[in-house]
C-alpha cells in the first residue's frame, strides 16, 4: 500500500514535472515564433552566461599562465586564439574576461536602475526634492558619460568595484529622468485621481497605482543601461582608465593589443567580437522587450 | 526674445552644477587629494611640493573661489606634468578634435536622416527592416572596433587612406580630409543609428497626417512629399536628437583618437590619465561639457526658425 502510494507520488510528480517542461517548451517557441528577434538575444545571451560560469570547464587554462616562448602565436589548435605578447592564452582570457564583462554589465544596470528609481519616485512626488535633484541631474547629464566616467576613474584608481561606480554615477540620471517622468505622467491619469477621490493614501496609491506602472520601462531601460555599461567598460580599460590590466577584463585584452595592431590584429579582433555580440544580445533582448510588453514605447525610444 | 533671454539664462545652474561637480570630484575622492594626483610612488616631498602647488593647502571654499575665478578669465590652471598653462595645451588640440567632430555631425546629418526617412515612408518593408537592423548593429559595436575594422580593407590590405595621423587643414587640405575619413565614419556609427531611429519614428507620425494624404493626393511626387512636407514638419524631434547625441560623438571621437593617433583633445584625455595629470583631466571635462551645453542651447533656440508655428 505504501510502496504504490509512494509510486503514485512519484508518477504524479513526474507528470507534473513533465507538464512544466512542456509548458516552458511551448512558451519557449511561442516566443520565438512571435518574436524571433528576442528569441535570438535570449539564446546568444544564454550562451554567454554559460560560458562565463563555467569558464574553468570551457577548455581553458589558467588566463594569467605566462608563457614567454609561446608569445604572440598566430591561431591554432594549442592555443585556439593564439597568445598575447608575454604568452598567455588568448582563448582562456576572453573566455574568463565574459565574467568580468557580465559581471560588470549586470551590476550597472541593477545598480543604477536600483538608484535611478528612488531617486526618480523621490523627484516625482515632491516639489522641492524634484527642483533640487532635477538641477543636479541636468548637470550630471551636461557632463558625456564616457567623459564622467573617465574622469571619476581618474582618481578612484583602478579596481572593478570602481569601474561599476564610475559607469553607475554616469547612467543613473536617465534613469532618474525616465522613471520622473513615468511617475508624472501616471500622477494626472485619470485612475489616479479617481483613487485620490475615493481616499486612498498616498502610499497606498504609490504601491497599487504607481510603481506596477514603472516596471515595464524600468526593465527595459536596466537591459540597455547594461549593454551601454559592457561598451564604457570597454572603453574605460582600451584607454587605460578601467579595470587593473592584470583584470583579463575584453577591454584590457584588446588595450594590450593596441600597440601590436600591425603584427599580431587578431589580439584587438577576437575579444571585440565577442564584445559585439553580447551587446548585441542584451540590444536585441531589451528590443524584444520593449515591444512585447509596451509597444507604445517602441516609438519613445 | 524674453524666452531666448530666459534659455540663456536656465543653462547657468546646469554649467554651476557642472563646475561645483567637477571641482569637488577631487576633494569627494577618499584620501589626500594631494598624495591621489602625485601618484601611489611619490615621496612625502613630493606630496608636500603638489599640495602647495595646486594650493590644496587652502580652506576649500577659498580654493573653489580662487579655481571659478581664474575659470571666468579662461585660466584652466597648469598641468602637474609639463607646467605648461592647461588653456594653451588645450588650445593647441583644439583643431583636430573639431575637425572630427564637424566631419562627424555632417557624415551623420547626411545619411541617417535620409535613411530613417526611406524606412518611415516604406515602413514594414525590407529596406525599412535593414535600416533598423543596421541600427542595432550600430549600437552594439563600439566605436573602436569599428575603427580596427576598417583600417583592414581600406589602410592595410590597400593603400587607399592612411592608417593613422593627423595632417592640418591648413596645411594640406586634401590630406587633412584623407587622415580624417575613417576616423570620422567609426565616430558617425553609433550616431547615425540614433537618428535614422529617431527620423523614422518622428518621420512615421507625421506620414499618417492628412496633409500628408492631400500632398500625395494633389500629384506631388514622393521625393517632393517625403523631404519638403513631411521632414520639415518631423524636423524638431529630429534636431533635438542631434543635440543630445553629441554627448555619443565626444565620447567617440575621444576614443578614435586613440585608435587612430590623431593628437586632439581625446589623446590629451588619455595621456593625461597616464600622467595623473589631474588639472587637465578636469579642464578637459569641462570644456566638453560647455560645449556640449551651449550646442543643446543654440538647437533650442532654432527650433523657430524651423517650425514658425511654434511661440515662446
Amino acid at each position: 500500500m505504501l510502496l504504490t502510494r509512494e509510486k503514485d507520488g512519484a508518477l504524479a510528480s513526474r507528470t507534473v514535472r513533465d507538464g512544466r517542461t512542456g509548458q516552458f517548451r511551448a512558451a519557449a517557441i511561442r516566443l520565438a515564433r512571435r518574436n524571433p528577434v528576442a528569441a535570438s538575444g535570449v539564446l546568444l545571451l544564454t550562451l554567454v552566461v554559460l560560458l562565463a560560469v563555467f569558464a574553468p570547464l570551457a577548455g581553458t587554462v589558467d588566463p594569467d599562465a605566462i608563457s614567454p616562448i609561446h608569445r604572440l602565436r598566430s591561431p591554432s589548435l594549442e592555443h585556439w586564439f593564439g597568445t598575447d605578447s608575454v604568452g598567455r592564452d588568448l582563448y582562456s582570457r576572453i573566455v574568463y574576461g565574459t565574467r568580468v564583462s557580465l559581471l560588470i554589465g549586470f551590476s550597472v544596470a541593477v545598480l543604477s536602475t536600483g538608484i535611478g528609481f528612488l531617486i526618480g519616485l523621490l523627484a516625482g512626488f515632491n516639489r522641492l526634492a524634484d527642483a533640487l535633484l532635477m538641477r543636479i541631474m541636468d548637470g550630471l547629464m551636461a557632463v558625456p558619460p564616457i567623459l564622467l566616467a573617465i574622469a571619476l576613474m581618474a582618481l578612484s584608481g583602478a579596481s572593478v568595484g570602481n569601474v561599476i561606480m564610475a559607469i553607475t554615477i554616469a547612467e543613473v540620471p536617465r534613469v532618474t529622468r525616465l522613471v520622473r517622468s513615468v511617475v508624472l505622467t501616471l500622477r494626472d491619469q485619470p485612475f489616479v485621481e479617481a483613487a485620490h477621490a475615493a481616499g486612498t493614501r498616498g502610499w497606498r496609491i504609490l504601491f497599487i497605482h504607481i510603481l506596477p506602472n514603472t516596471v515595464a520601462p524600468l526593465i527595459v531601460q536596466a537591459t540597455y543601461v547594461c549593454a551601454s555599461a559592457m561598451i564604457i567598460e570597454a572603453i574605460l580599460s582600451f584607454l587605460g582608465a578601467g579595470a587593473p590590466p592584470t583584470v583579463p577584463s575584453w577591454g584590457n585584452i584588446i588595450a594590450e593589443g593596441r600597440t601590436l595592431f600591425l603584427v599580431a590584429p587578431y589580439i584587438v579582433i577576437v575579444p571585440s567580437l565577442f564584445l559585439s555580440v553580447t551587446v548585441l544580445a542584451v540590444n536585441l533582448l531589451g528590443d524584444g522587450m520593449r515591444d512585447a510588453l509596451d509597444p507604445r514605447l517602441a516609438n519613445r525610444m | 526674445m524674453r524666452y531666448v533671454l530666459h534659455r540663456i539664462l536656465a543653462t547657468l545652474p546646469v554649467m554651476a552644477v557642472v563646475a561645483v561637480f567637477v571641482f569637488s570630484l577631487l576633494h569627494l575622492s577618499p584620501g589626500d587629494p594631494a598624495a591621489i594626483i602625485a601618484g601611489e610612488f611619490a615621496s612625502p616631498a613630493e606630496i608636500a611640493r603638489v599640495r602647495v602647488s595646486l594650493g590644496l593647502d587652502q580652506p576649500l571654499h577659498t580654493q573653489f573661489l580662487v579655481w571659478v575665478t581664474r575659470l571666468a578669465q579662461g585660466d584652466f590652471g597648469t598641468s602637474i606634468f609639463s607646467d605648461i598653462p592647461v588653456t594653451r595645451m588645450i588650445l593647441q588640440r583644439v583643431e583636430p578634435t573639431l575637425s572630427l567632430t564637424f566631419l562627424s555631425m555632417l557624415i551623420t546629418i547626411s545619411v541617417a536622416v535620409p535613411l530613417g526617412a526611406i524606412a518611415a515612408w516604406k515602413a514594414n518593408s525590407i529596406i525599412d527592416r535593414l535600416v533598423m537592423a543596421l541600427a542595432v548593429f550600430g549600437f552594439s559595436f563600439p566605436v573602436f572596433v569599428i575603427g580596427y575594422l576598417l583600417m583592414f580593407p581600406f589602410a592595410i590590405w590597400t593603400d587607399l587612406l592612411p592608417v593613422q595621423g593627423y595632417v592640418s587643414l591648413f596645411e594640406d587640405p586634401a590630406r587633412w580630409l584623407r587622415h580624417l575619413v575613417l576616423p570620422s565614419i567609426s565616430v558617425s556609427l553609433v550616431f547615425i543609428a540614433l537618428i535614422a531611429r529617431m527620423t523614422r519614428a518622428s518621420m512615421l507620425e507625421v506620414l499618417s497626417q492628412d496633409y500628408v494624404r492631400t500632398a500625395h493626393a494633389k500629384g506631388l511626387p514622393d521625393s517632393k512629399v517625403l523631404f519638403k512636407h513631411a521632414l520639415q514638419n518631423a524636423s524638431v524631434p529630429i534636431v533635438t536628437a542631434i543635440g543630445i547625441g553629441v554627448a555619443l560623438v565626444i565620447g567617440g571621437v575621444v576614443v578614435t583618437e586613440t585608435v587612430f593617433a590623431i593628437p586632439g583633445l581625446g589623446r590629451l584625455t588619455v595621456d593625461s590619465i597616464l600622467r595623473r595629470d589631474y588639472p587637465v583631466i578636469q579642464a578637459i571635462v569641462l570644456v566638453f561639457s560647455f560645449a556640449y551645453v551651449l550646442i543643446n542651447l543654440l538647437i533650442d533656440l532654432s527650433y523657430k526658425l524651423l517650425d514658425p508655428r511654434i511661440r515662446y
